[in-house]
């Protein structure tokens, strides 16, 4: 039997660094949110013959005022452009100048507007509260019925604590990678970070059903000894569950093409991130607050 | 009870036949085929509905439009009106399954899978609504014409240049009706009223004051006779009844008697139905509702469409089977026969992708191979249980029983919490998201079904009382 409880400090710190990085980078890079929601276009294209870098690419397009102009490599003879927000008329013309330059195939074309972003930016912030909302009702009716010795609510919130790991941590990856490699908070991003959200609640609900099935079966003395046993029966569980939804999250980042690549890594640190809350935190702080409670008690 | 079991097994492999065979219905084709030839059968082909698949995968634009509603009062019939005309030009591009869609109260999404020339559909759809009224030729004027668009047709068969007859231009205009002054300007209303006597539905127009006029003047000078009403160059509705729009269809009322005040009345033996489209696109004519440019628009080019699909199929496979090698690996029999369940699964999943249809895009593909990924959680919750079952000494099928039993809760508040998500997804009405919330909850309940039913049947065919002398397996 592996003594996870033992450890606990060790995972705080560790769990502690890495949300404090998060933090920091979320209000030091913040986030690069894609022209979905903040509105503007996007060229895909694909050279035939060489590549012009991408500095030849937004020199060329000066005279359109298309704004700030970001040129990104992307496979061997692909470019994606950003800049704001353009007219068809318009996009045929800066496709003909980028002909000129080389020749080129052009593989998509997106054009935001102002309102449609501000509108999707809306209606992302709604459903974001909603699940928030959805996932705190749900846990609070998991642990409706009274338990002893730890109080439901406590479950709850030490539950609503490993959620939040979950999400910031991805989070601040993304604000990483969008500072140094332009990846854009995009739609699939926060279908990805909801998702997560419904997982990561749910194992930690499984490893809290154990340690309360256990406290039944073999009363409530040496609470600490229960959780460690509990997620000793459970660990392989949530290892397996999670390992399986890597694999093909995994061959997606890798295979899966440009659309879902991010997606998947969104989803891969998610997961990762959940499974080590729901074993090294949550259970750890439901020991650690139990006995930091009796320890006043005892005071 | 033993028998039962038998039965289930073998509803259960030919439902993972029949999905499977419509899911990827070529090898049973080629099969059928063969066999045709060699027996000199005419066995039919199995049902082979192709995949619905979204503007990413397939290639085309995706277009949504804001409507100006700030000078309709009645907004909802406005955007009605306003989708059917765009309806009607769009079905002119001749792209396979174009979709208008009104979207919240004043948004307008059309969708135009494979079309080539961008421009010209977005120029095409962004043009005002023209009604207009034409009126008969006399013969002497339309004589002319008829013997020009002969001249036109002579020329061209022999591959010669038709412009380089003398006025061309009047081949191309119609020899029977020509436009009058009077068109949806000046066309203050149409409505749908009801015969006081037949209840039969008719069509009542209300011209403004000008409008009155012109209708007066056009309706003196061509009594008994017909009166076409056009929108966009071609006929209201479809007369021929062939479901499509073109030069053989004229909508063209027999005027009775010279009409004044400005209120006429179109009757005739009419469906309720055909009375409200015409009166809806007479007032998309009469009140033309703006919606200019695009707010957004996406372009697919095909080849990007169809790399994307390839791609995510296969990282979709490869994912499969790490998932089936994994289980295997550490299940080993119970892990077999949970992945032969996860197969049907598969199978059946995309048998109803087909079916339902759902159209496939992207997102989808990704809600799919992530719910690949999760079918197999409630097996693996499952297969835990077992084997602490197993450990305290329990039999083979009490073990297996138990199993189920006790990780039922787990497994069922798990994909509770999913489809929670999942609904909260949809709200989005961002295709993407909504694409994926939906293969996402269909994964999930379709993989409850594979994982407990299935993997339940297939544990209690296979797994007996031989497995206890090989308990390495389990």
């Amino acid at each position: 039997m592996f003594p996870f409880i033992k450890y606990s400090k060790v995972y705080y710190i560790f769990s502690g660094i890495l949300i404090l990085l998060s933090i920091i980078s979320l209000i030091v890079f913040g986030l690069h949110f894609g022209i979905e929601f903040t509105g503007g276009s996007t060229i895909e294209v694909s050279f035939t013959d060489a590549r012009p870098t991408s500095e030849e690419i937004s020199k060329s397009l000066l005279s359109f005022e298309l704004g700030e102009i970001i040129v990104q490599s992307m496979g061997e003879k692909g470019s994606v452009l950003r800049f704001k927000g353009i007219d068809e008329a318009t996009h045929q013309k800066v496709l003909t100048k980028i002909n000129e330059l080389s020749p080129v195939q052009e593989k998509s074309f997106q054009y935001i507007g102002p309102s449609v972003g501000q509108e999707l930016r809306n209606k992302t912030l709604i459903a974001i509260i909603l699940a928030l909302l959805a996932i705190t009702i749900y846990i609070a009716f998991a642990f409706r019925k009274v338990s002893r010795p730890v109080a439901s609510w406590k479950y709850g919130i030490t539950s609503l604590i490993a959620l939040f790991h979950d999400i910031l941590i991805p989070l601040g990856v993304f604000s990483v990678l969008g500072k140094f490699y332009n990846v854009e908070i995009t739609i699939p991003i926060i279908a990805a970070l909801l998702t997560i959200i419904g997982f990561s609640v749910h194992d930690t609900i499984v490893i809290f059903d154990r340690i309360r099935e256990n406290i039944l079966r073999r009363g409530m003395a040496k609470f600490n000894e229960t959780v460690n046993w509990s997620l000793n029966q459970t660990v392989g569980r949530s290892v397996s569950t999670v390992f399986t939804v890597l694999l093909v999250m995994v061959s997606l980042f890798f295979f899966g093409g440009e659309t879902l690549k991010y997606f998947s890594l969104a989803l891969i640190i998610g997961m990762v991130a959940g499974a080590y809350s729901s074993i090294f935190i949550a259970g750890p702080l439901l020991v650690s607050w139990q006995e930091w409670s009796e320890k006043r008690r005892g005071a | 009870m033993i028998q039962q079991k038998y039965f289930i097994f073998i509803g259960v492999i030919i439902l993972a036949l029949l999905a499977g065979t419509f899911a990827y219905p070529n090898y049973v084709n080629k099969g059928i085929d063969s066999l045709n030839n060699k027996f000199h059968w005419t066995l039919p082909h199995f049902w082979d509905k192709p995949f619905v698949l979204g503007l990413d995968l397939h290639g085309g634009v995706n277009l949504i439009y804001q409507a100006d509603l700030s000078t309709v009062t009645d907004k909802a019939s406005a955007m009605a009106g306003l989708r059917d005309v765009i309806e009607r030009r769009v079905n002119l591009f001749g792209v396979s399954e174009p979709v208008v869609q009104i979207q919240g109260q004043d948004k307008l999404l059309v969708e135009l899978p494979g079309v080539k020339d961008v421009k010209q559909a977005i120029d095409m759809i962004g043009q005002t609504p023209y009604l207009e009224f034409d009126e008969v030729r006399s013969e002497a004027e339309s004589k002319p014409i008829l013997d020009k668009i002969a001249e036109a047709q002579k020329v061209q068969e022999k591959g010669g240049d038709i412009s380089k007859i003398k006025d061309w231009t009047l081949a191309l205009q119609n020899p029977y009706i020509k436009p009058t002054e009077l068109n949806g300007k000046y066309l203050s209303k149409a409505s749908v009223v009801f015969d006081q006597t037949t209840y039969k539905p008719q069509i009542q127009l209300q011209f403004n004051n000008e409008g009155a006029k012109l209708f007066e003047n056009i309706t003196a000078r061509n009594i008994k006779k017909p009166l076409a009403i056009l929108l966009d160059g071609s006929s209201i509705i479809d007369t021929t009844g062939d479901g499509k729009i073109d030069g053989s269809d004229l909508y063209a009322p027999i005027i009775q008697d010279k009409i004044t005040g400005g209120t006429a009345v179109i009757t005739g033996d009419m469906s309720t139905k055909t009375a409200n489209d015409i009166v809806r696109r007479l007032n998309s004519g009469a009140l033309p509702v703006k919606i200019g440019s695009p707010i957004s628009q996406e372009t697919v080019g095909p080849t990007l469409g169809a790399v994307s699909l390839k791609k995510s199929l296969w990282a979709g496979i490869y994912g499969l089977l790490a998932v089936i090698i994994f289980m295997v690996l550490f299940y080993r029999l119970p892990g077999l026969l949970a992945s032969v369940a996860l197969i049907i699964y598969v199978a059946i999943v995309l048998a109803l992708f087909k079916l339902i249809p759902i159209t496939l895009t992207l997102a989808g593909i990704g809600g799919f191979i992530l719910s690949i990924g999760m079918a197999v959680d409630a097996n693996i919750l499952i297969f835990a249980r077992m084997k602490e079952e197993l450990r305290l000494g329990k039999d083979i099928s009490v073990a297996i029983k138990e199993g189920f039993k006790r990780a039922w809760p787990s497994i069922r508040d798990s994909n509770f919490n999913s489809l929670i998500v999942c609904a909260i997804l949809f709200l989005f009405t961002t295709s993407f998201i909504k694409g994926f919330a939906l293969t996402l909850s269909l994964g999930i309940i379709i993989s409850l079904f594979s994982a407990i039913f299935i993997t339940r049947v297939l544990l209690l065919v296979f797994v007996g009382k031989w497995a206890s002398k090989l308990r390495w397996l389990l």
